[in-house]
């Protein structure tokens, strides 16, 4: 079972990794973006990290909702909100359960990129977060291991898709040929499961 | 790339606090990134509220003031603000008439928008929303986020921003809003990328010798590189895409915008072929305005910006104006 310590864990380990790998995701936002990516995560992170130490929630949903509360008010940008709503939502849907358990988080992060998807009116292929986020979900089933594989494999997939959504879109075929950031950002959110699941 | 700057965390808060000392006539609340006329909210007046990523001043915080917006939230350089900035705002200018959010078509800006509406509408202030998307360089709407906003806010925020300075109400600015974004084009042409302060480094590279068509206000490449033209070339280019996208019937508002780097000298003389260009197309031009008005940091570059307008947009066009970077009748 999961309790809220784990997803604690789960927050902390994804603003350590969005910390290494800001200039990574700023990089890649370069080309077909405008370069903010990482700084933006990051800035939103860090106020995730420090709203949890201060308030000390003590259920999984009560963790994932002040988390998304805190992106969405710090981050800004389209990913201020698209990440604020997945886990937000993903938070609601576990609901005031002290623990819970692994198929229950597949669920409810599902319902959370259900929102996202809502949200922001990608679908797979549009080369988006999604494109790392829905294999993820897919694949969580067989274990966080198996989910941060599908995730990073959702983002190298981007590398040749065309972008139909947020600002690459205006490139058009000229977004081609380069990985998405907001795809490869959200598999360093999955990866982290598999290192909050270790300790 | 030499900037004068302190750090890059912090060029934000900086101009605001020398926004804040350069013009009295706002209050500038730093901490929370909300730029308000000083003396909102104004009894009987719808309010406007705008807001978009830091970097393309004087928009939004330099359109503050009576006549144009009742407020604006700058977020960081080229991103959205949030919707507490937003909300903030809202707050502190709704007069009980209402407040319009005039929002360019970027997904950050709309999505934060959005939520700032809910909040907004939970504190019990009403709010209407103009989305500006005048960029015709952005072809098949249907597989991209759809066509930017650029120069056209401009236009939108003077226009609806008069109506609501004479009373009109909200239903009605609103509407006005939109007449002017559905009868406004753009196009924008880069001669050279923009440095934002936390990269450093420019954020697409372009040649000496080449030119990019279709640029957005971001730092995003165009939709095509071609080998540099004159001035009189880029101005056919550009006037003919507007155009072809927005036939005229009726006189047009003029803006040739500096993208940040590129001179007044050479504005002025691009705004002599803009002209030229709409004379052989028998277009009449009601005003014209020229400068850096919807910049991208340090880029050389204009964009254009046409508005058909009628007789009442003309007027309220005209309408006394007072901010920092747009002032006239007052």
């Amino acid at each position: 079972m999961l309790d809220a310590d784990f997803f604690r864990r789960w927050m902390a380990a994804t603003a350590a990794s969005v910390d290494r790998e800001a200039e990574h995701l700023t990089a890649l936002d370069s080309p077909i973006g405008d370069a903010d990516h990482g700084s933006n995560l990051q800035r939103g992170f860090r106020a995730v990290t420090a709203a949890l130490e201060k308030e000390a929630p003590g259920t999984p949903g009560a963790v994932l909702t002040l988390a998304g509360r805190q992106l969405i008010s710090t981050v800004g940008g389209a990913s201020g909100p698209l990440y604020g709503t997945l886990l937000r939502r993903t938070g609601k849907a576990l609901g005031d359960a002290p623990e819970v358990g692994a198929d229950q988080l597949a669920e409810a992060l599902r319902s959370g990129v259900d929102g996202v998807m809502a949200l922001g009116g990608a679908a797979p292929g549009d080369k988006t977060m999604i494109d790392a986020l829905v294999p993820a979900v897919d694949a969580l089933a067989d274990g966080f291991a198996a989910a941060r594989a599908a995730a990073e494999e959702g983002a190298v997939a981007t590398i040749p898709l065309q972008a139909r959504k947020g600002r690459a879109s205006y490139l058009g075929a000229r977004s081609i040929g380069h990985q998405d950031p907001g795809a490869t950002s959200s598999a360093l959110l999955i990866a982290a499961l598999e290192e909050a699941a270790e300790g | 790339m030499k900037m004068l700057i302190n750090v890059p965390e912090t060029v934000v808060a900086d101009a605001l606090r020398g926004m804040a000392a350069a013009y009295p006539d706002l209050t500038v609340d730093v901490e929370n990134r909300v730029i308000v006329r000083r003396d909102a909210p104004v009894a009987g007046q719808v309010a406007l509220v705008s807001g978009g990523g830091s970097g393309h001043e004087p928009l939004h915080g330099g359109f503050v003031g009576p006549g144009m917006l009742s407020a604006a939230c700058p977020g960081e350089v080229f991103t959205s603000p949030v919707p507490d900035q937003m909300a903030r705002a809202a707050a502190a200018v709704d007069s009980g008439a209402g407040v319009l959010f005039v929002v360019k078509n970027y997904t950050g800006d709309v999505l934060n928008f959005d939520m700032a509406a809910e909040l907004a509408e939970d504190e019990g202030i009403q709010v209407a929303k103009v989305l500006v998307n005048d960029d015709v360089a952005v072809t098949d709407s249907l597989y991209t986020a759809g066509r930017r906003g650029t120069g056209a806010t401009l236009f939108v925020e003077k226009i609806a921003g008069a109506a609501a300075a004479e009373g009109q109400p909200l239903e009605r600015v609103e509407a006005i809003g939109r007449q002017v974004n559905e009868n406004s084009r753009s196009f924008g042409v880069a001669l050279s990328a923009c440095t934002t302060p936390a990269k450093g480094t420019p954020t697409f590279d372009l040649p000496d010798g080449e030119l990019e068509l279709g640029i957005g206000i971001h730092g995003e490449p165009g939709r095509e590189r071609r080998a540099m033209m004159t001035s009189g070339e880029i101005a056919d280019f550009a006037v003919n895409a507007l155009l072809e996208d927005l036939p005229p019937r009726n006189p047009v508002l003029v803006l040739v915008n500096g993208m940040g780097a590129t001179p007044l000298l050479e504005l002025f003389g691009f705004n002599a072929e803009v002209q030229r260009v709409l004379r052989e197309r028998e277009v009449a031009v009601a005003r014209t305005l020229v400068g850096n008005y919807v910049t991208s940091l340090d880029m050389a570059g204009a964009s254009v910006t046409l508005c058909q307008v009628d007789e009442e947009l003309l007027r309220l066009w005209d309408a006394p104006v007072k901010t920092p970077a747009l002032r006239w009748g007052m």
